[in-house]
């Protein structure tokens, strides 16, 4: 994917740039907003990383706001220090896809900006995920793996909803809780853990191939291939 | 801070030779001039009536009597001609006592028939006008106010009065309002002054206390009059704020020192991991997994930050703007569901107790985070085996959430300085956490206008959130 980093902190420029670029992105870099702009106005992109202070007269909330005023509708995560509920507010009403506050965790923004830019390129809405021979029928609410039938609590439906949207992608534990529980703070005991593993118990471990996998110091990732 | 001092003194205090610009400046000199602008346009006006109600009486008494003679002569001429007239005004000038009547009656050359003058006056020319000329009269000059009329026949009569009394006390009066003038003028310049001194001081009073804590001494208090008017209230107002500030300012303190405290372990830790992998690790494995260790130490740095950071937010009170109507209920059950499973793995039960509807007001995730922080802690340090409940509703005041747990509780030494920030109890010391979470809770239940209680019903604790329900309770914490 093409993603456009717009960051002036040379060090976490660099420190995202070579990241996205290891998990096999093609990435491009500017520093300040006048260039950002241009970049992000003049070339196709999937998805723009953007610090919201920016030096070049054009922060990153006037940036964003002149994207969306040209009818520019690429996947927009803000990355920045401000922290606060009304900063927050103010990036995503400024038309940002998604807000993640520094200090970050790598795995983190990668697997945010990647669910960002599959998101762009949804097909319209689909009534059925199939990932290898697990099925999710979203309008019958059925699952069936290897066409035995697994009951699922509601909760547990939604949570491998969530996984089968992003099959292939890393999720973690913090959008897991914003995605499926619509909780927007991390609890402290880690009970996301606990969920998913309980998930597990009904759609993997019956069969001999597990899909919901755990990626170290990340979150979790549903996949057909086990590597 | 002495220079500091002088600089915030000098706009007050003007010196003589700052320039009238300044001078303008100042409220007291324009509250003085105000007075006294007052005061002078009230005696102006004070004058004007007197002047209007003596002098300008006197000039409509003279005119109306002038009058009424005219009308009667008028009449006399009518039915007896000269002859009648000359006996009349004979008559007339005989019978008046204060000797200020004037009357003369012509013939067509000009000579004088009967009256008191000598001679037609100089001026007095046109008819049905009013005139005030000097006239002679048995060889004193004198002033008087006459009136000319034509009657048939070429005669001519002039009727007046004599108005040099009047004209005397005319004088007297102008000199009385002009002395009087003076007096108002100076009356207004002392008055000015004293309103100006009165303004002044009691402003001094409030400046006095901002300079103190403009100075660094933040207990001076603006003193009270004790009156009760509008001055002590600006001060009780002042007092409220600087009281609400102190507080402030105490807390903001004791934030930073937790930090400074609180912090200093983990970063401690990681740094002390760092070090001991740079001197000391002999394989990338070795070194890779003391960074990682690392990091995770700062993730829990930031943890607490970012905890800290939303306490200080909530207790700021900025997202009342955020609060609108909310069922508590479907938050409890929420929030009982995301704890069910870590619950169960541990041998707890869980149980939400209460209605199907809870009305509230307030910011969603906030209670949100509330009560999972409270359901946390229950889950936490319950025994396996144990039960937590967890429950809401509705009392007057608003909205009362409970949760329940048979844990170890807290001990009553502790349980008033639970809610402060990095506080932790004994028996939590091997227990994870920073220390923050019913810091929080209790900025939400303040937030709301409400109060997070923690009650001993052993065995085990029972932590009570209250919130005011209603738009209008809510918020006032």
């Amino acid at each position: 994917m093409r993603i456009l980093v717009l960051e002036d902190d040379k060090d976490v420029g660099a420190f995202v740039v070579r990241g996205l670029k290891e998990a096999g992105h093609v990435v491009e870099l500017a520093d300040n907003g006048r260039d950002g702009l241009f970049l992000a106005a003049s070339e196709a992109f999937d998805a723009v990383i953007l610090d919201r202070m920016l030096p070049g007269g054009i922060d990153g909330i006037r940036l964003l706001e002149t994207l969306r005023g040209q009818k520019n509708t690429v996947p927009v995560l803000i990355l920045s220090a401000l922290a606060d509920v009304d900063e927050r507010v103010r990036g995503l009403k400024a038309g940002g896809d998604d807000y993640l506050a520094k200090p970050f965790a790598f795995a983190e923004l990668l697997a945010r900006v990647e669910a960002l830019a599959r998101r762009g390129k949804g097909e319209g809405p689909v009534t059925k995920l199939v990932v290898e021979d697990l099925e999710l029928d979203l309008l019958s609410r059925q699952v069936k793996r290897a066409g035995q039938k697994i009951d699922l609590q509601p909760r547990e439906f939604r949570l491998l909803e969530y996984l089968m949207r992003h099959a292939g992608q890393v999720v973690t534990r913090t959008m897991l809780l914003e995605g499926v529980w619509d909780y927007h703070f991390d609890p402290q005991t880690n009970v996301i853990d606990v969920h998913v593993s309980r998930l597990r118990q009904k759609v993997d471990k019956p069969f001999p191939k597990p899909l919901i996998h755990t990626v170290r110091n990340a979150g979790y990732m549903l996949r057909a291939e086990s590597t | 801070m002495t220079t500091q001092l002088s600089l915030f003194r000098r706009p007050i205090e003007a010196a003589p030779g700052a320039s009238t610009r300044r001078l303008l400046r100042s409220a007291g000199i324009r509250f003085a001039a105000i007075y006294a602008v007052l005061l002078s346009v009230s005696a102006a006006a004070l004058a004007l009536f007197l002047w209007w109600s003596t002098a300008g009486l006197l000039d409509r008494q003279t005119e109306a009597s002038i009058q009424a003679d005219a009308q009667s002569l008028a009449e006399r001429f009518a039915t007896g001609h000269v002859a009648a007239l000359i006996v009349t005004i004979d008559e007339r000038l005989a019978q008046n006592v204060e000797d200020d009547a004037i009357y003369l009656l012509v013939d067509r050359a000009g000579r004088p028939l009967a009256g008191n003058l000598q001679h037609w006056p100089q001026g007095a020319i046109e008819n049905d006008a009013w005139y005030e000329l000097p006239i002679e009269r048995a060889g004193v000059g004198s002033r008087a106010v006459v009136e000319a009329f034509t009657l048939p026949g070429g005669f001519r009569l002039l009727i007046g009065r004599d108005v040099q009394v009047r004209a005397q006390l005319r004088g007297l009066l102008t000199d009385a309002l002009l002395w009087a003038l003076l007096v108002v003028l100076a009356m207004a310049t002392i008055g000015a002054l004293v309103v100006r001194s009165l303004f002044r001081r009691a402003l001094a009073n409030v400046s006095d206390t901002a300079m103190a804590i403009a100075g660094g001494n933040f207990t001076q208090r603006v003193r009270l009059a004790g009156r009760g008017d509008e001055f002590d209230q600006l001060a009780e107002t002042i007092n409220d704020m600087l009281d609400r500030m102190a507080r402030l300012m105490e807390g903001v303190r004791e934030v930073s020192n937790a930090i400074a405290h609180d912090l200093r372990t983990p970063i401690t830790r990681a740094r002390a991991r760092l070090e001991e992998a740079a001197a000391h690790a002999e394989s990338v494995a070795e070194l890779r997994s003391a960074i990682e260790r690392a990091i995770t130490d700062l993730d829990d740095i930031v943890a607490v930050c970012q905890a800290l950071l939303r306490i200080a937010e909530i207790e700021a009170g900025s997202r009342r703007a955020a609060f609108a109507a909310l069922d508590v209920a479907p938050v409890l059950a929420d929030a009982a569901e995301l704890y069910g499973a870590v619950a169960e793995e541990k041998g707890v039960t869980l149980s939400v107790e209460g209605p199907d509807r809870v009305p509230s007001y307030g910011d969603r995730d906030l209670i949100q985070q509330a009560v999972v922080n409270l359901l946390d802690n229950a889950v936490k340090f319950s025994p396996p085996g144990s039960a937590v409940r967890l429950s809401a509703k509705s009392i007057p005041a608003g909205v009362e959430i409970a949760v329940a747990d048979q844990g170890p509780g807290v001990p009553e030494a502790e349980r008033e300085r639970v809610t402060e920030r990095f506080f932790r109890g004994e028996t939590a010391r091997h227990t994870p956490g920073s220390g923050l979470g019913l810091a929080l809770v209790q900025a939400v239940a303040h937030l709301h206008g409400g109060t997070l209680r923690l009650l001993d019903t052993a065995p085990g604790l029972t932590a009570i959130l209250t919130l005011a329900g209603h738009e209008d309770t809510a918020g006032r914490g």
